[in-house]
């Protein structure tokens, strides 16, 4: 940000558009808003084209010759390959009843930013260059053509959309702008303009199997490290096992979880549940990533870093897999992986080795969320719980965006989290469950340069947090996303100090009672559990 | 902006002039009556179906339904099988709610920032009046067999006199002429009036608006006003409709620019955001099942893809594995 922003001043948010056309309107790139861009080597080492160097504040962006013929025919080709996209740039009426439902818009009032007007962008291309009447009518049939101030609009705003499909919730033909997002951006990588919070994940997880780019004796290390944490606090010895040859379960999460607070907070709390079930399972350090920021690429990217996941339960021999939490994860596991790289046949359907519990939905695809393995498990009476050890907290739940409308698990987490608290306070219904807004920060614009936007875009979820925050006095904010739990901790500070944030797993970590554990007096972040931690030295 | 609305209505205003000049030339009227009639339903019909092909032809490589209620999951936790289908009937149920109670549009809402809160608000102006107009339309087109069919079918009777059961005036004046005029108007004013309307909206979005309306107005001008030979109506609608078109004399001009009115808008139509009505049927977000993780969905271009293999990965990281004590395949 060029300026910190106060609260107060970030709020100060103008939503009625200018009365000018919106085609008239130049956009200038902001310091802020827009994220730094791919680093050469970085798009070099999957392949991409064009790697070169660029800046988008700058007037000459690098871009081959025959770039409009590549952007065109790569338009053609996807509006032949994909349904979706042909049928939405056809059919939008311009209702409106999107325009107020994108937290960027929201937070920042910027028009382009409405669901119709950003998906515009694009469309008004598709009839300025493929339509017979806006080839000849021009502006007059809503048509423009593609010219490269046109083309760094779109690059601006492609990177302003996080792929949440709340839009496309509301839409009364279920015109799904992740779906122009996700070909937009995939067109912009035909020559190089990604962005570097999105290549070098994808490059690293390519190589070292996970976008931190920890190498294979670092991610041990990493997740030992947590172990020696949860001996300290819990006095349990955990050994957890790696690339394990005919374990039954393969855990794959996203790497976030291994790496920062507080996501290793839930890091432990796998560990330790896993332990306490005794679960024959493994982590792989080749498969080291659940999350894939080859979807914020292109749909080929996606493709080729979730191969991993099937490759590697092949060659260890597992049965099935338990996936960690983690959003837009979720999204590829639950609609994409199968069609990418599937069908598993040397995998079987999934079993909980504990209840027996066939997971029927996940019969095909035969990974399972971890939320859905411990509903089950609480279900059954296979865990035993002290839900006043989180007495402390009074606990809200972020539904995220991609287990919400493109899976729909709602009710799983708020079993889980109702079994292990005893404070419970869901946010106001329009920001819930499938209505649920964005972290502001998602499909890879989690980077550090665009804080204003996450500020903004973060800004209708911080907003019914708050509600919560002041009404309930909740003070934690639960969610199943490795990005929500790296993004929320900055917008929470920024908009609803007081809220700390966390995964589900830890939760149900803190109220694990573990066979030989200690008396828990502090819980997995090493803080005292008020009330617990003097009693002891007074008695 | 205003340019935006300024051609969309300009361009209505030239077809009603073009016909009523046409229409009050004798010579003419053959061209405005059954030609023009019999060409802008058969580009309506062409057009309509080359599109709903052409969609089809792009396959749908992914199944992604926006899930808006509970999957199906654990036996024990009760899943929304309508909002979020996993079966075949799951789906019709919600493909109905959509296409005949604009299910969507149902769950809107207005989101407005005031002092220091996001307040979201449901609001059902938009259903309400998308609602109305789109089921007025429908029973006006039906209400429209009588002239072409003969007998007219029972179930047009019925329509007719469900519609004009009020007998409000001579002749009664119908229900969906009432519902329809306040709800073009009320989507007018959203369009011209709401600043995010008017920001958005295109000569595209006006002029259809425009084109229904004066469709609208010149049908009451044609039962209220100047009023035509219905006789002579029918004659020429029953001709056109077996193929053995007849022009009768003396219909009246007005009733040349319905009939302009109306052709332009079934010629528009397989060409303009119209086309929603075929659209809606095919929205993948929609028309598929959650079966996601249950049944694998086949994408017809699926290339196997090309990836850093675990060889490579040991090849690369081999000491690195070997120190920490990481099991290898080769070593």
């Amino acid at each position: 940000m060029a300026k910190q922003l106060t609260p107060q001043e970030m709020m100060r948010i103008d939503l009625s558009p200018p009365t000018r056309d919106w085609m008239d309107i130049p956009t200038v790139i902001k310091p802020g808003i827009y994220c730094y861009p791919a680093k050469p080597e970085k798009v070099e080492i999957v392949g991409m084209p064009n790697a070169h160097v660029w800046s988008p504040v700058e007037e000459d962006w690098g871009l081959p010759e025959d770039w409009k013929e590549t952007f065109l025919e790569g338009m053609r080709e996807r509006l032949d390959k994909h349904r979706s996209f042909k049928i939405f740039m056809d059919i939008c009426v311009r209702c409106g009843a999107c325009a107020d439902k994108c937290h960027f818009f929201l937070g920042s009032g910027d028009p382009k930013n409405m669901p119709v007007v950003r998906a515009e962008l694009i469309r008004s291309i598709y009839r300025g260059e493929f339509t017979k009447a806006g080839k000849i009518l021009g502006r007059l049939a809503g048509g423009r053509k593609l010219t490269d101030k046109v083309l760094k609009e779109i690059w601006y705003y492609m990177f302003q959309c996080t792929e949440c499909r709340r839009c496309s919730l509301f839409c009364p033909y279920g015109i799904d702008t992740a779906e122009v997002t996700i070909i937009g951006r995939e067109l912009l990588n035909l020559f190089g303009l990604n962005i570097n919070w999105i290549q070098e994940p994808v490059a690293n997880c390519y190589e070292t199997g996970n976008h931190l780019g920890l190498l294979p004796h670092t991610f041990k290390q990493n997740i030992e490290f947590m172990c020696m944490d949860i001996e300290e606090f819990v006095g349990i010895t955990i050994e957890p096992p790696f690339n394990k040859k005919g374990a039954e379960i393969l855990f794959v999460t996203p790497s976030g979880d291994v790496f920062a607070e507080p996501g290793i907070f839930t890091l432990a709390g796998y560990l330790m549940l896993f332990e306490h079930l005794n679960l024959d399972y493994t982590w792989s350090t080749y498969a080291s990533e659940g999350g894939n920021f080859g979807f914020f690429t292109s749909l080929d990217m996606a493709q080729r870093l979730n191969a991993k996941i099937y490759a590697e339960a092949k060659r260890l021999g597992v049965k099935w897999i338990l996936g960690g939490e983690c959003g837009h994860m979720w999204r590829v596991v639950h609609q994409y992986m199968n069609t990418f790289n599937g069908p598993p046949e040397f995998l079987e359907e999934p079993v909980s080795p504990i209840t027996g519990t066939k997971f029927e939905n996940a019969k095909s695809t035969k990974m399972v969320h971890i939320t859905e393995f411990t509903a089950d498990l609480i279900k059954h009476g296979k865990l035993k719980l002290d839900p006043s050890r989180n007495d402390h907290l009074k606990v809200t739940y972020h539904d995220s965006c991609n287990p919400s409308r493109g899976m729909g698990m709602f009710e799983e987490p708020r079993y889980v989290i109702k079994n292990v608290c005893n404070h419970f306070y869901d946010m106001p219904e329009n920001t819930i469950r499938e209505q649920t807004f964005c972290c502001g920060s998602g499909a890879g614009l989690n980077a550090g340069e665009n804080m204003e936007l996450r500020l903004r875009g973060g800004l209708p979820r911080a907003n019914a947090v708050k509600y919560v925050h002041e009404r309930f006095g909740a003070n934690m904010l639960a969610c199943v996303c490795a990005i929500d739990r790296a993004v929320l901790p900055a917008s929470m500070e920024y908009w609803v100090p007081g809220m700390n944030v966390c995964g589900v797993s830890e939760l149900v970590a803190n109220a694990l009672i573990m066979e030989g554990e200690n008396e828990r007096t502090v819980n997995l972040r090493g803080e005292e559990i008020p009330g617990r931690g003097e009693v002891t030295e007074d008695v | 902006m205003i340019t935006r609305i300024i051609v969309a209505f300009g361009a209505v205003v030239a077809i009603v002039v073009a016909a009523l000049i046409g229409g009050s030339v004798p010579g003419l009227q053959p061209i405005f009556g059954v030609v023009l009639p019999y060409v802008a339903f058969a580009v309506f019909l062409v057009g309509f179906a080359l599109k709903v092909v052409n969609w089809a032809k792009s396959p749908v490589p992914f199944r992604i339904p926006t899930t808006a209620g509970q999957e199906f999951s654990l036996p024990w936790i009760k899943w929304s099988k309508i909002e979020n289908p996993s079966t075949t009937g799951g789906v019709i149920m919600r493909m109905f709610f959509e296409v005949c109670c604009f299910r969507s549009l149902f769950r809107n809402m207005r989101t407005d920032l005031r002092s220091g809160w996001l307040i979201h608000h449901p609001t059902k102006w938009l259903w309400l009046l998308a609602l109305g107009f789109h089921y007025s339309f429908l029973i006006i087109a039906l209400r429209h067999l009588r002239l072409f069919v003969q007998p007219v079918p029972g179930f047009v009777e019925t329509l007719d006199a469900v519609d004009g059961m009020f007998q409000i005036g001579i002749p009664p004046i119908y229900l969906t002429d009432i519902i329809i005029l306040l709800a073009l108007t009320g989507l007018l004013i959203r369009r011209l009036f709401l600043p995010k309307m008017r920001f958005m909206s295109l000569v595209a979005d006006y002029f259809p608006l425009f084109l229904i309306l004066g469709i609208v107005i010149t049908g009451l001008l044609m039962r209220f006003v100047y009023r035509v030979d219905i006789t002579a109506v029918k004659a020429l609608a029953n001709g056109i409709a077996s193929f053995h078109p007849v022009m009768p004399k003396g219909i009246g001009t007005i009733f040349f620019v319905h009939i302009a009115l109306v052709s332009t808008l079934l010629a528009y139509f397989p060409f303009s955001k119209l086309m929603h009505m075929g659209g809606v049927f095919m929205s993948p977000t929609r028309n598929l099942a959650n079966t996601n993780r249950m049944e694998y969905h086949e994408n017809p271009w699926r290339k196997p893809p090309k990836f850093h293999s675990y060889e490579e990965y040991e090849d690369m990281y081999r000491d690195y594995m070997k120190e920490a004590g990481l099991p290898l395949e080769r070593e």
